[in-house]
């Protein structure tokens, strides 16, 4: 291939993979409504469209026509920097995670991920430490002290999380001996899925990652009843639609991470010994890695509306007393593991 | 205190935390899938029972006359002033009948002392909740709109003869 097709293709797969997380997350948002309301015996929108199904194109509509409203107090061009910040990182995060297996068409070999690099796994975690930023940014500027608390929050907990999240990936990278995600992909053939292999790692992983998107149990810089809206306090219409989407994009980062650290990624177990065609085999593998997101989705929907958030003092004695020594715990057993089996 | 037991205090079962989520987690996931009470309102109506005071209506029998009487006390126990009755002369052994009665819908308040105080039967509360006016002219029901037909009243009146 040459440089101008690498480009050319490259293009199309941002193209396909922005249009297609922009409509995973306005139906995320939707979807969200319905199943809250479903946990709690009501109905949700079921009015704009059939069964409500336009509704997410209604709110954007709405949220367009606001006025944009920035405070007095509030340092104007950081504050308008912090949404744009936290959009950029949560869909800039998705170009090294693959999607599928490479891809044969027009005698071209098209590995189906925007960026196929060696330090994936690294790219992933500097992102989203990069994340913190735009939501301390955005509380530090509105010149209010709920958005600065909201801010403080963020940041300890981020900080706090992120080293048990580091940590639970050290095992994956282990067994893989590589942070590129096609890798990691590859050494979970078959069952080997690293969710069975490690579990605690798993557990402290996903729990890592709830805190990481600012999701209940963990949605401390944004809890309504005593930080009214925590960070996004004084934001209003496009600029609040920005960290709203960026909050959902994250989660799909946090889900399709999940998906490929933990659960074999784009791979249906054992399907290459099926013998399909590989167009077949290519489109199964892609369909499996879209239904593994849409249950881990659904799962951060669940849990949201099913559990009370964390007290601030008891989420710092989760992250450090519990996670961080579990995710060590981890490591050794993984280590124990490759001594033992020599994996 | 410290070596006393109290109610709170968690069990290592429940201090493992992770097997209470799940027990939270199926609460929620049942009730996904219970049936919705929710009515879908401008297509499945609710129909009240007997006991509903909706819109206060006047009683028309069956041979087309209307009962009441214009004695006015309506009008008098109304506590919002909603009513406004005027009485005419019949040559019927009934002497008197309204000629102009109006209930200013804005202004009733539903408390149904009308239809305490008739003595008549002739004013009593129907099922009709539906009420939205675009302007304050329309919201004033004159007697064409207040006349009900006795069988469509008969669930009211039946509560009526029994509870009041």
């Amino acid at each position: 291939m040459g440089i101008w097709e690498i480009i050319i293709f490259s293009l199309i797969k941002i193209i396909i993979l922005v249009v297609v997380i922009l409509l995973t997350v306005s139906y995320l948002v939707y979807f969200e409504r319905r199943i809250s309301a479903w946990a709690q015996n009501r109905l949700g929108p079921n009015r704009v469209g059939w069964e409500g199904v336009l509704q997410p194109f209604a709110d954007v509509l709405k949220l367009l026509l606001k006025e944009d409203i920035v405070p007095n107090a509030a340092n104007k061009p950081i504050h308008s920097i912090a949404p744009f910040l936290a959009l950029f990182v949560a869909f800039s995060t998705y170009a090294v995670i693959p999607f599928g297996p490479n891809l044969r068409i027009f005698g071209y070999t098209i590995p189906l991920v925007v960026a196929d690099v060696n330090i994936g796994v690294l790219y992933v975690l500097a992102l989203t430490s990069l994340g913190v930023y735009a939501i301390t940014f955005a509380g530090w500027s509105s010149g209010s002290k709920y958005s600065l608390f909201g801010g403080i929050r963020s940041s300890a907990q981020m900080i706090s999380y992120e080293i048990s999240m580091g940590f639970s990936i050290g095992g994956v990278l282990l067994l893989a001996q590589s942070l590129r995600p096609e890798d990691i992909i590859a050494a979970q053939s078959g069952w080997m899925w690293n969710a069975i292999i490690q579990p605690i790692g798993f557990i402290t992983f996903v729990v890592s990652a709830f805190a990481e998107t600012n999701r209940l149990p963990f949605d401390l810089p944004e809890a309504e009843p005593e930080l009214v809206g925590g960070f996004h306090t004084e934001y209003s219409s496009m600029k609040f639609a920005g960290f709203f989407l960026a909050e959902y994009a994250n989660m799909i980062i946090a889900a399709a991470m999940i998906v490929t650290l933990y659960l074999g990624g784009w791979q249906f177990p054992y399907l290459e010994t099926f013998g399909l065609p590989y167009g077949l085999f290519v489109a199964i593998s892609v369909l499996t890695f879209a239904i593994k997101l849409a249950l881990l989705l659904f799962f951060f929907i669940w849990v949201r509306w099913s559990l009370p958030r964390f007290r601030y003092d008891q989420l710092m004695n989760l992250g450090w007393k519990v996670m961080f020594p579990l995710s060590l715990i981890n490591i050794v057993w993984v280590a124990a593991l490759i001594m033992i089996f020599k994996i | 205190m410290a070596d006393k037991k109290r109610l709170k205090d968690l069990t290592t079962w429940q201090k493992a935390y992770i097997p209470e989520i799940v027990k939270g987690l199926k609460l929620t996931l049942e009730n996904m899938f219970k049936p919705k009470f929710t009515m879908k309102y401008p297509e499945e109506k609710f129909i009240p029972t007997g006991s509903y005071r909706g819109r206060p209506v006047l009683v028309q029998e069956e041979s087309g006359d209307e009962r009441c009487v214009a004695c006015g006390l309506c009008s008098r126990v109304c506590p919002a002033l909603a009513i406004e009755v005027q009485a005419g002369e019949t040559d019927r052994e009934k002497e008197r009948y309204p000629e102009k009665f109006e209930i200013n819908m804005i202004r009733c308040i539903f408390c149904g002392f009308c239809e305490e105080v008739c003595p008549e039967e002739a004013i009593v509360m129907s099922k009709d909740y539906e009420l939205a006016f675009t302007n304050r002219e329309d919201a004033i029901y004159g007697k064409e709109k207040l006349l009900v037909p006795v069988t469509q009243l008969q669930d009211r009146i039946n509560f009526l003869r029994h509870y009041k």
